[in-house]
């Protein structure tokens, strides 16, 4: 396997303008010739869907609920970054890149975050457009605020509610183009293999999820959107249904996994509460601009909050880290929060907590304005804890959020699989170890928006593609595949359900492939993820049948797949000999605990290529070279 | 702090759209006042599995209150009897010990059942399509900052945005109108002056495809504005009557 990322020569400024304009054209007349298959509908799938829609391709796109809306982009809250500089505080295309690459802990393509920061600009200017009701000053222009990583305010909101609105931007575009008939939608569909014909992606076999009948579906190109595989943790704040299923087929049918051991875990979530817990609920990363982060300086101090008097409080981020305060990134900001419980600081029921308290925010600036910034936040954190953080400070605690792992793609976001392409959080693209915040919603946007429409008519125009039907004899072995597999889970019929193995293994990799890693750990998750997986195809139980609307067989598709993939991102984790964002290798740290990189050996994206069952995986690497930003030890301090 | 409460369940089940559908009876025992509505159901539901029996299908997601998923009627109110609160943010601690909780699925004409809590909501995508957007290609905005928005303007238009789409307010709706729900978009967009171009031809356009779904006529029971989990209020109805009644009047679209 060669990975050639096709980075495009010339200054950095102009290697997006440059390839653009090498890149070939599909005349517009020919454009409704091609069928161009989208998997997913978040913020990536939906933009691209309405794009390429909008230029005339002919356009199926999956979603696997009865809604594109509900995609789980529509949870992100914070905001979306861009390089406005509207505040006049100093931002630029070049900052916003310098810090994402910086940010990323320097495991990111520098060429790739430069034409992020780029395409940013345009982005607020699209969502605008489409009427998306972003926050803005009294004088009616757009408002700022400000996230981790970044010493100037660059992030556009709508309330705690942005990828709502984004999402629900690019989804009435979507809905747009649905109506005008340029594109198909598939709802309630779980695409379960990617279809592959002569070495090239041309289809994929979905699963309809009212009546459990399988469908071929047949293409030039396929677009995979699917998100992250944050469940693989099984508690983590992302949506039940997000999964690692479609990514991890492609992988089986020879797209590179890049980086899966890169995971995030963001620093203010609510704490876990009880064994039956369902999933970890996010408070919104910008609650830390007006937010204090704070522990009770002795051990064991179990006094209620009011009660701790302010010379005996550690406001240790503040404290740790002058110049950043409390918006140091998440990966900084996780990884202290537990060494500050892990010395027996935590507070709550469990000491597996920390505040963060608005008390001086709204001493400062009242009530009313600190409740019109967050005020939906708070009011979900008093429906899920029963307390009231306008009164008493919020406990908060780590939880699984995002991946920044994902499939490997080139520079036009195309995977090692041919006519595959990866966008979103699928890809591994831009966030390199560590994402910051409010980078997310502008990554999947600029992707499907402005990058796609352009790189896949490149590929097809310049690409020989053979009529294909959905009767080549490779969609029917593929189908039948994923039948074979289906017939497998209904007929194990042991003792245990899919959900308690699925927390199982969400134990173990958070034990020893959470925030913090050792090699001992690894070794023994390894072991632990195999033995699982064997008891999980010999004792899972899955009711009711395959012909049929059935939650239990979705969920158990997608666990036996994360029951695979797990053993990846711990092989990829003891591959990767030093620490780097959010990969912390207990192994590998400064004096002062933050995580050392090993440039000299690991400046690379590792990308896995599958080998066949029963053989390990294959390690590729694609250097990384930085030209721009030089390579440093991160400090926020 | 958090106790363990015990429960008697009524449940709707229905194996298929063509299947009348019947009441089930079920115990919750050791329900944790901390759970969440979903989470004492996925508790029901792992027994159900381990007893060899079809658990019971509802739709949920996020479970953040956001992404609009869930949504049974509970003891017959959509969302449960909390104001403001999608289903997945109903915690237990809002029931007593004893207990007797009858839960069915959304019921409307519009929303045809297709399993146990499982509705189908299709004809909210069919609203959207015939008007729920702006028409702006890709490539072709303007500078962001060239279009100034009223502060308060840009928060009542959010005010409406806020809509999940969950289907709630129809369901609370004797008429099982989508009123609610439709005036949330026209609203928020005739609010904008980016969404005014399209103004009538939206407003008519959606309110005939209300019609054409088999939605019922808004007749002010509030209802709606009750249930809904995002507590948009009837004042949007509002503007969606003048914003038609212009457009029915005045427009070329008409």
């Amino acid at each position: 396997m060669r990975l050639d990322a096709k980075i495009p020569g010339g200054p950095l400024p102009q290697k997006w303008d440059r390839h653009r304009f090498e890149l070939k054209l599909v005349n517009p007349a020919n454009k409704r010739k091609f069928d161009i298959l989208v998997v997913g509908t978040g913020l990536a799938g939906a933009s691209a869907s309405a794009s390429l829609g909008e230029l005339g391709y002919n356009v199926k796109t999956f979603c696997i609920h009865d809604s594109p809306r509900r995609a789980h982009s529509i949870a992100a809250q914070g905001g979306i970054n861009a390089a406005k500089n509207y505040p006049n505080d100093g931002d630029s295309i070049w900052r916003l890149f310098y810090d994402t690459v910086k940010g990323g802990d320097f495991r990111a393509r520098e060429a790739n975050v430069y034409r992020l920061a780029q395409i940013s600009n345009a982005i607020i200017d699209h969502c605008v457009a489409q009427g998306v009701p972003f926050a803005r000053e009294y004088g009616g222009l757009l408002a700022n605020r400000s996230f981790g990583g970044a010493q100037l305010s660059r992030t556009f909101y709508a309330r705690g509610q942005t990828g709502q609105q984004l999402l629900l931007g690019a989804y009435g575009a979507l809905m747009r183009q649905v109506a005008a008939g340029r594109v198909r939608l598939f709802p309630r569909r779980e695409i379960l293999d990617i279809v592959v014909v002569h070495g090239k992606a041309r289809g994929v076999v979905a699963r309809n999820l009212l009546n459990g009948e399988i469908e071929c579906h047949e293409g030039h190109a396929v677009v995979l959107a699917t998100g992250g595989y944050g469940n693989a943790y099984y508690l983590s704040t992302n949506a039940k249904a997000s999964n690692v299923t479609a990514a991890f087929r492609a992988y089986k049918r020879g797209a590179a996994f890049a980086n899966p051991c890169f995971t995030q875990i963001h620093p203010t979530c609510i704490p876990v509460h009880g064994t039956y817990q369902s999933k970890l609920t996010l408070m919104s990363e910008s609650l830390r601009n007006d937010g204090r982060v704070w522990v009770p300086k002795r051990a064991g101090d179990k006094r209620p909050p009011h009660q701790i008097p302010e010379a005996e409080r550690d406001y240790f981020l503040e404290r740790k880290y002058p110049s950043f305060g409390n918006l140091v990134p998440r990966d900084v900001a996780s990884r202290n929060v537990k060494e500050q419980c892990d010395q027996g600081k935590g507070v709550g029921e469990t000491g597996l907590a920390v505040y963060l308290d608005f008390a001086d925010a709204i001493r400062r600036d009242g009530r009313a304005v600190i409740e019109r910034k967050y005020g939906n936040l708070f009011q979900m954190y008093e429906k899920i804890t029963g307390d009231d953080p306008y009164e008493t400070p919020m406990m908060i605690y780590p939880a699984v959020h995002y991946t920044m792992g994902g499939l490997w793609v080139d520079y036009n976001l195309m995977s090692t699989l041919e006519g595959l392409f990866v966008l979103g959080e699928a890809n591994f693209s831009d966030h390199g170890a560590n994402r910051l915040g409010a980078s997310a919603l502008m990554q999947g946007l600029a992707d499907g928006y402005f990058i796609i429409p352009y790189t896949l008519g490149g590929y097809l125009a310049g690409t020989s593609l053979e009529p294909v039907s959905a009767s080549d004899p490779a969609f029917a072995a593929t189908a039948r595949e994923a039948e074979e597999r289906i017939r497998r889970l209904l007929e194990v019929n042991g003792r245990r359900t899919v959900d308690e193995l699925h927390r199982e293994l969400g134990m173990v990799l958070w034990n020893h492939c959470g925030m913090s890693r050792t090699n001992e750990g690894l070794a023994k998750a390894r072991a632990r993820v195999q033995e699982l997986r064997e008891e999980f195809w010999h004792n899972v139980r899955v009711p009711g049948a395959g012909r049929d609307l059935n939650q239990s067989l979705e969920k158990a598709g997608r666990v036996a797949d994360f029951m695979e993939f797990a053993e990846l991102m711990i092989l990829d984790a003891l591959a990767r000999q030093e620490s780097c964002g959010g990969h912390f290798n207990e192994a590998y740290q400064t004096e002062e605990n933050e995580a050392r990189r090993d440039d000299e050996r690991y400046c690379h994206v590792a990308a896995w290529e599958f080998a066949g069952l029963e053989r390990e995986p294959v390690r590729h690497e694609e250097p990384l070279v930085f030209e721009h930003v030089p390579l440093t030890q991160r400090s926020y301090k | 702090m958090s106790q363990s409460i015990r429960l008697t369940l009524k449940i709707w089940r229905q194996k298929g759209p063509a299947d009348p559908g019947r009441f089930e009876t079920f115990a919750a025992e050791d329900i944790s006042t901390d759970m969440s509505f979903l989470e004492m159901l996925d508790v029901v539901n792992e027994k159900l599995i381990l007893e060899g029996r079809e658990p019971v299908a509802f739709d949920h997601d996020c479970r953040e209150g956001i992404c609009g998923s869930c949504g049974a009627v509970v003891n017959g109110r959509p969302h449960g009897h909390l104001r403001g609160t999608t289903l997945c943010q109903l915690h237990m601690r809002h029931f007593r010990d004893g207990d007797t909780i009858v839960i069915e699925p959304f019921r409307a004409r519009a929303f045809p059942v297709i399993k146990d809590l499982v509705v189908d909501r299709s004809a909210l995508d069919r609203l959207m399509q015939a008007g729920g957007f702006v028409s702006v290609n890709t490539g072709s905005a303007p500078e962001a900052n060239t279009l100034p928005v009223p502060s308060d303007r840009a928060e009542r238009a959010m005010d409406a945005a806020a809509c999940i789409g969950c289907g709630a307010c129809v369901a609370a709706c004797p008429n099982a109108s989508a009123m609610l729900f439709t005036s949330a978009k026209v609203s928020h967009l005739a609010l904008l002056p980016q969404g005014r171009p399209e103004a009538a031809r939206r407003v008519l356009s959606m309110v005939r495809a209300m019609d054409a779904c088999g939605f019922g006529n808004c007749s002010n029971h509030r209802e709606c504005e009750m249930t809904c989990p995002k507590e948009i209020s009837i004042v949007h109805i509002a503007r969606l009557n003048r914003e038609a009644l212009k457009a029915g009047f005045l427009s070329p679209e008409r």
